[in-house]
């Protein structure tokens, strides 16, 4: 099926994600305004105001109600997502890097980077019913001195631990209680630019600067399956439908000038999450791929580029009917 | 080889040597000899066979002694010392020489000994100490013990393969592979190890060992085991090359070594086999062939005979000349140089110990291709040439011909045109023809097919290039030397490779667009057409029958690796590689077969074709019947994974419930009905103007 361009962005975008319904889609992008969209249609239904730097995240509560922005103007920000209405600025000393709302809503994290001597911490704030008594950070992980910045966290099952991918690859998970270090891996050499989970949140997969795509095991870390690329991977996400998995990038943004766009690979590339082969891949963007997300039903997927497209894929039928001998 | 190059040939991790475990008792008893001995004696030397002279003769004769050991040593003052017989005033027709240190000392043992005085005065030159042991000696013989023999590796096990695949060795990042070319196939793994190698590789002319090159020098791998087999000591070694028969090799360092007279020298010239040094080189900047562009020295500088026999390099300009050395000796043949005077350019016969060089013009004299016989330095044939900018000698691989490109001003003297000379070596009184091309043409390429009769250049024409591909003819056809085959078109190709077999070619576009073209000359049509993007190498393998094109990460950055592809242009296997460097394929000795036991395999060939296709469909059903079994473990494990997973989601359903407040089923999903979307459109009359134009 064709798909459909949302051309709403100015500049490149950083993140996309449907709520849970996937009636709607969000993104945030370097201009400073947070959109969201009808993912069916791809109709603009509003943005969020406010911002005065490049968003690099944006997460939506289970019930669709609040939306949480990270921003490098030193700001995190909680929207009410039906009219756009700005509730709370959680102001910080540095960029916003990524941000995550807990399962039921209550509670929520945002990451902040390292920059003149203030360390890269996980900040846990709760959201309150009456925005009017919002409150700052209630609790922090800051990260360990020696260890590299995070770039990504997100929650972990049960809201019991934060999963945190750092700028060197490394993937630690903390108890959200406590703070404590659970468990760490270090198999990705370069940043973790993406890490989404499975629905049933079991297990994970991450892309990673060093241009390979994992999945990882949530309770003991390990690999169990990977995927080598020969691009920078920015983005990775799992089909909830099938077996598959999709991976975006290509090289930095910085040499796109100097590649032609046949060496530039800047498609969507489709694995086989089982055998790890590729099965297949979609072409489109005319820069590298930032951000990828499946609908929640499996049936669609949108993808952001650093060419400032969002584009929404409807599969065609022929791909829910394809499979290999071997899946009985 | 004087002791001071000895030292430190590969650092002791790489040994791994542990100094604390080493017993070293041995060797210092051995030092504790040696400084026993006055240490100033080892710098003298006792000349033997000298002529026995009086008084009056002395000064004379240390004379011609001082310039005898004048490029080898300097003598201290007074450090001859000649004994003579205190009756007669005669001289004992011996005598003492003293050298500032031992090294030069060693030299002059090593130079001088030997020399001939006149007719009956050879000199005997030894270090004193030598005498001085030697009378020591026990008169008694004393059988030396044998060193225990150990079997050596098969050096050339990698021949006996049942599949007759080759290898070839790639180099990523800082780790070095070994593997089995399989087709279509993933290439078999054979061996690899982090760091063998500091530079690059690469592999001896007949393939018999790998080459890895480190700051101390070079090192030879092979067998089976890859063990080290020599290593030579050369700090900050760049370039090798070794003789065709891999008997000797030399070396290049840009870093020249102080040699035992003072000299700074930068080429070494090695025995294979033994791992000695033969002998050490200064080269002056004239002498090499400095490339302007990229300010990279021209290698070689020496070039080897085909048999092994020789080895010469040239010194170009007013006093130019080739100097021809015999191996192993390492002297220079007959003494003397083959003196030509404004030399330009020489290169030895692929197949006979014949020298091709030639002289551009110079006032009255003619520019001359020369051909050369070594060592009787008979010149076999000559061909005077007018008008000459540039002239490029290319031998045919056989030897059977050198084609000599010559460039020549037009009249105008303005622009240049070019036209080939061709030496029929193996016909009487060596022929040479004259092949016209377009005037307007510029040459750029030029590459004879292995062991065959065409030839194939590339010429750039008003703009457009084009490459052109020549047959030689015999004597009795109209088209003196050779006729024109075929001009083909090919847009933006920069490459000509001939397969080694023959008769195919591949035009390429390197360090571009990465465009292939697979040529057949028999047929004069192409078989296919290919891309391998940005592509920087194609190589042949040594029997003709895979190409490899790769992307290196010294030129391009992205989309490193290498493709595989079959003589006739199907592709066969691409293998991305981060940080992929080099591949080479292992060459091989030439074949042990006859000329008729082989034209007996072609007529044959039917039935091993049959043979060879039962063998590769076996082979493909078992690759597919392993990539089957191979999905389904790994389809059953993640099955079973994800059992576990779902028994321990499910026993949380309360929790989560407690958590989000909704319901999921098993995978997580949300339960949903279908859900129907319904679109409606309303329009909405804002305002309705009518204007009259």
């Amino acid at each position: 099926m064709r798909p459909i361009l949302l051309n709403g962005h100015t500049r490149s975008l950083t993140k996309i994600k449907y709520n849970r319904e996937g009636d709607l889609l969000f993104s945030v992008s370097k201009d400073h305004t947070p959109t969201v969209w009808y993912s069916h249609n791809g109709e603009r239904l509003g943005t969020y105001e406010g911002h005065n730097g490049t968003c690099w995240d944006i997460d939506v509560n289970g019930s669709t109600t609040r939306v949480l922005t990270g921003s490098g103007d030193n700001t995190c920000r909680l929207w009410e997502a039906l009219t756009g209405k700005e509730l709370h600025v959680f102001e910080t000393r540095s960029a916003v890097r990524s941000v995550a709302f807990a399962f039921g809503d209550e509670e929520a994290i945002f990451v902040t980077d390292a920059t003149m001597g203030n360390k890269s911490t996980i900040h846990f704030i709760k959201i309150a019913e009456n925005p009017q008594e919002q409150q700052g950070p209630y609790k922090t992980i800051i990260v360990n001195d020696g260890e590299s910045k995070f770039s990504i966290a997100r929650w972990g099952y049960l809201n019991k631990t934060i999963v945190a991918g750092h700028d060197d690859g490394t993937i630690s998970i903390y108890d959200a209680e406590t703070g404590k270090l659970l468990r760490k891996a270090k198999d990705h050499t370069s940043t973790i630019q993406d890490l989404q989970f499975s629905t049933d949140l079991s297990y994970f997969i991450t892309a990673s600067k060093d241009t390979n795509s994992f999945i990882y095991d949530y309770d003991t870390l390990k690999i169990l399956k990977r995927y080598p690329t020969e691009r920078p991977v920015n983005s990775a996400a799992i089909s909830p439908l099938k077996e598959h998995i999709i991976l975006g990038g290509g090289q930095d943004a910085m040499s796109v000038t100097t590649t032609s766009v046949t060496a530039g690979k800047f498609e969507v590339r489709f694995f086989h999450k089982i055998f790890q082969e590729e099965i297949g891949r979609v072409k489109g963007h005319f820069g590298p791929i930032n951000t990828l997300a499946f609908h929640p039903s499996g049936k669609s997927f949108a993808s952001g580029g650093e060419d400032g497209y969002i584009r929404i894929h409807h599969l065609d039928p022929d791909y829910f009917t394809f499979k290999y001998d071997e899946e009985e | 080889m004087p002791a001071k190059y000895r030292k430190d040939e590969f650092t002791d991790e790489e040994l791994g040597i542990d100094y604390s475990e080493i017993d070293f008792s041995d060797i210092e008893k051995q030092f504790e000899m040696t400084l026993g001995l006055a240490s100033s004696l080892s710098s003298v030397v006792v000349v033997d066979n000298a002529p026995i002279i009086d008084q009056s003769k002395e000064t004379k004769l240390f004379n011609v002694f001082n310039k005898i050991f004048k490029d080898i040593g300097k003598i201290v003052e007074n450090g001859i010392d000649m004994p003579r017989d205190p009756e007669t005033g005669m001289s004992k027709g011996y005598l003492f020489i003293e050298f500032e240190t031992p090294e030069q000392a060693d030299l002059a043992v090593k130079q001088a000994n030997g020399y001939q005085l006149d007719r009956s005065h050879v000199l005997a030159v030894n270090h004193f100490e030598d005498i001085e042991k030697y009378s020591l000696m026990e008169d008694e013989f004393k059988e030396p013990e044998l060193e225990k023999f150990t079997e050596r590796e098969h050096l050339k096990s990698w021949l006996t393969d049942e599949r007759d695949r080759d290898q070839w060795v790639t180099l990523r990042d800082n780790v070095v592979s070994l593997y089995w070319n399989n087709k279509d196939e993933q290439p078999e793994h054979i061996h690899s190890r982090n760091n063998w190698t500091e530079t690059y590789v690469s592999w001896s002319p007949k393939g018999t060992y790998l080459v890895t090159f480190h700051r101390q020098g070079v090192a030879l791998w092979g067998g089976d085991s890859w063990n080290k087999i020599v290593r030579f000591v050369h700090p900050d070694v760049r370039y090798i090359d070794f003789s065709p028969n891999e008997n000797y090799m030399v070396s290049w360092s840009n870093e020249p070594f102080m040699s035992a007279t003072g000299e700074p020298h930068n080429l070494i010239i090695w025995d294979v086999n033994t791992g000695t040094l033969l002998r050490s080189f200064a080269v002056t900047n004239e002498q090499l062939n400095i490339n302007e562009k990229s300010k990279m020295i021209e290698w070689p500088v020496f070039k080897w005979s085909h048999d092994d026999k020789y080895i010469a390099r040239m010194t170009p300009g007013p006093k130019g000349a080739i100097s021809v050395y015999e191996l192993p000796s390492m002297n220079l043949l007959d003494k003397k140089s083959i003196k030509v005077k404004d030399l330009k350019a020489f290169s030895w016969s692929p197949s006979d110990n014949v020298l091709a060089y030639w002289t551009p013009e110079n006032d009255n004299t003619p520019a001359r291709v020369t051909l050369l016989s070594i060592p009787s330095r008979s010149i076999v044939q000559t061909k005077n040439l007018f008008n000459v900018t540039d002239c490029k000698l290319y031998w045919q691989s056989k030897g059977d011909y050198l084609l000599v490109r010559v460039d020549r001003y037009k009249k105008t003297k303005k622009s240049t045109f070019t036209n080939f000379e061709l030496f029929r070596i193996r016909e009487k009184d060596i022929p040479v023809d004259v092949v016209e091309i377009d005037p307007n043409e510029t040459v750029n390429i030029f590459s004879w097919e292995p062991n065959g009769k065409r030839f194939a250049f590339m010429g750039m024409k008003n703009g457009q290039s084009g490459i052109h591909i020549f047959q030689v003819t015999d004597g009795k056809d109209i088209n003196k030397g050779a006729k024109e085959l075929v001009t083909i078109e090919k847009k933006g190709a920069n490459t000509i490779c001939w397969n080694p077999k023959g008769r195919f070619i591949v035009f390429a576009n390197l360090k571009g667009q990465g465009e292939l073209s697979f040529y057949d000359c028999n047929d004069l049509s192409e078989l296919a057409e290919g891309e391998h993007f940005q592509c920087t190498d194609i190589q042949w393998d040594p029997t003709g029958r895979y190409l490899i094109s790769s992307v290196s990460a010294w030129k391009v950055k992205n989309d490193t690796g290498y493709q595989l592809w079959e003589f006739n242009g199907k592709p066969l296997f691409k293998q991305p590689m981060q940080a992929f460097k080099q591949i080479i394929w292992r060459p091989r000795p030439e074949s042990l077969l006859t000329t008729q036991q082989m034209k007996k395999i072609r007529k044959n060939l039917k039935n091993y074709t049959a043979k060879f296709e039962e063998e590769d469909s076996l082979l493909k059903t078992k690759v597919s019947r392993e990539i089957v079994e191979r999905r389904k473990k790994l389809y059953k494990e993640w099955k079973e994974y994800r059992a576990q997973c779902q028994e321990k989601y499910k026993k949380d359903k309360a929790l989560r419930y407690e958590l989000s407040g909704y319901e999921s089923d098993g995978e997580g999903r949300k339960v949903e009905k279908d859900v129907e979307y319904v679109e409606e459109w309303i329009e909405e009359v804002v305002e309705e103007k009518e204007e009259l134009i």
